[in-house]
């Protein structure tokens, strides 16, 4: 008999809940799905013509380890015009492959062995997975409904321990679509200060925020220093395919991520750069128009959910709502087990995003109006015909 | 016009077909208010009419041509173009009518059943009008994009059922 080739580690490690829901949808016919967590809208046509041209003119090498400079610059001035940040493209940005890898290269070089991640939740499926494989040892707090699914102050500082290094923020949030404001986040700083955490703030929903101004974590008094802001094109130019994020953050943590980064990727590939470059110079417009579309949708969407009669939170960002589920008595697995197989509309089990996303699910508003539409159409039927025997006598 | 307006009427340019109802939540405001601003936008001619844009080629019945006429003419003391515009306009084979800056001056649009007959309407009922000088024909030979919309698109959903 062989030996295990697999490390403990990651064999006990989980595969995301989002995976499996995925095999058991790919199997249905006639899906509509408002499953995915990516823009359905292709990337713009100008920017996809700007890499075009660059692999006629011949980039197809290595970039400079951090990203091209160029990019880099536009990327600095970004965060200036939009959040009144300075970073120095020089030494206090690094381009990735996707914000996916900035996150893994982040809690890979801070995490000593023990050190605890704090992770508000429901939340993005790799914080967890990703802070394990980094020796790092996460601890959710649960965020609710009932409080727009914010983090609550008192709820962070119960979580805090002697161990606690690292801190995840995530608004514009995947999966609830709660956003944060100025004042709520000041709040967090004064005990991420308080408690000396490093802050890894996941802005790749930035653009897509329909009330207020988004408010970027290192913008706060203090809190550049202790922040790693990062983000992304996936969302905001509709990029998800290219894997082009970026990480900003003070000299010696890019200095870092830069070693890990270079030493196992390398560089993020050239034809996204390039494609990227494009998007920050000229690509505002469409970004704007864009998110103006996800807003009218988002309307359509919580408006049709609660005319159905579930309870859904409005989100103020993202493309998600996340809505509760219990009222028809099922639990978010069964519910969208179900509704796939009765109705053949896809939605995520809110429990893939964390425990305390029990109850819920998440649909995507990045799906035409005519989809949304025949989307709520079929979960109408679907409520009508499950609900509880005992909503039914209280109507009566 | 204030901004609200602006929203319905970029809306309404998009999705001409959803219901008042639909409009309303999508922009956050009342179902009245918004058949309120339709109407009022509608009485003004700000909002002409909505159009649906076939593809005849695709639905079999399509022996139509269509033909850009160039036409360069004399302009009239305080009418300038404009009465030579709408006369030209009347014709219900005449789709569009623009004035051009450059070699010529108006460009017009003409749908007919042939091309004998798109060609005789030119020679009868353009060219002969007082104050025309000059008429060149371009006939359509395929169309790719009309109105932003492109003919033969491949929309198709690239993306997986469900992702993260």
């Amino acid at each position: 008999m062989s030996r295990p080739f697999i490390k403990k580690d990651i064999q006990e490690l989980p595969s995301s809940g989002i995976r499996k829901f995925f095999d058991l949808a790919s199997g249905v016919k006639g899906v509509i799905s408002l499953g995915v967590g990516e823009p359905d809208f292709v990337t713009p046509w100008h920017i996809r013509e700007a890499s075009v041209y660059s692999l006629e003119k011949g980039y197809t090498n290595y970039t400079s380890n951090c990203g091209l400079p160029e990019l880099r610059r536009e990327i600095s001035s970004y965060l200036q015009r939009k959040y009144g940040l300075l970073y120095d493209y020089n030494n206090e940005l690094l381009v990735t492959v996707g914000a996916s890898e900035a996150i893994d290269i982040a809690l890979r070089c801070v995490l000593e062995p023990g050190d605890e991640v704090i992770i508000p939740e429901p939340c993005f499926v790799s914080y967890k997975p990703c802070t394990i494989m980094a020796g790092g040892i996460p601890k959710t707090v649960p965020t609710w409904e009932a409080n727009e699914f914010k983090l609550r102050p008192e709820d962070l500082e119960k979580a805090i321990t002697q161990k606690s290094k690292v801190l995840f923020l995530c608004y514009p949030n995947n999966p609830t679509g709660a956003i944060m404001n100025r004042r709520e986040l000041m709040e967090i700083s004064r005990i991420v200060e308080k408690h000396d955490l490093l802050v890894i703030s996941d802005e790749i929903y930035s653009e897509l925020t329909y009330e207020g101004e988004h408010v970027s974590f290192s913008s706060l008094p203090g809190m550049k220093q202790r922040t790693i802001l990062v983000n992304g094109f996936s969302k905001s130019y509709a990029m998800t395919g290219w894997r082009i994020g970026y990480a900003a953050a003070p000299e010696e943590i890019i200095e870092a991520m830069l070693k890990i980064h270079q030493y196992t990727i390398m560089c993020a590939p050239v034809m996204g750069q390039m494609a990227a470059l494009e998007a920050l110079k000229n690509g505002d417009e469409e970004v704007r128009k864009m998110a103006e579309q996800y807003d009218q949708r988002r309307n359509l969407m919580v408006n049709g959910l609660r005319e159905i009669g579930i309870t859904c939170f409005e989100p103020k960002g993202a493309f998600y709502v996340f809505p509760s589920i219990k009222s028809t008595g099922m639990n978010s697995e069964t519910f969208c087990e179900t509704l796939l197989q009765e109705e053949k509309v896809a939605v995520v089990p809110g429990n893939a995003f964390g425990e305390c996303g029990e109850g819920n699910v998440r649909c995507s508003y990045a799906a035409s109006l005519e989809q949304i539409t025949t989307a709520l159409e079929r979960i109408e039927n679907f409520v009508r015909r499950h609900k509880k025997k005992d909503n039914v006598c209280a109507v009566r | 016009m204030d901004d609200v307006k602006i929203r319905l009427l970029q809306t309404l340019e998009q999705n001409h077909r959803v219901t008042t109802k639909t409009l309303a939540t999508m922009l956050k405001l009342t179902e009245d208010d918004v058949k309120q601003m339709i109407k009022e936008m509608e009485e003004a001619r700000i909002i002409l009419g909505y159009v649906t844009l076939v593809d005849w080629e695709k639905a079999n019945n399509n022996d139509n041509v269509t033909a850009i006429i160039d036409v360069k003419v004399t302009p009239q003391r305080d009418v300038g173009f404009d009465e030579i515009a709408e006369r030209i306009c009347r014709f219900p084979e005449v789709k569009g009518v623009y004035l051009m800056s450059g070699a010529y001056d108006l460009s017009v649009i003409i749908e007919g059943t042939s091309m004998k007959k798109v060609a005789f309407f030119v020679a009868e009922k353009l060219a002969s009008l007082e104050n025309v000088q000059s008429t060149a024909t371009h006939f359509v030979l395929k169309k790719y994009k009309q109105d932003g919309i492109v003919f033969e698109e491949d929309n198709k959903d690239h993306r997986l059922v469900v992702s993260p």
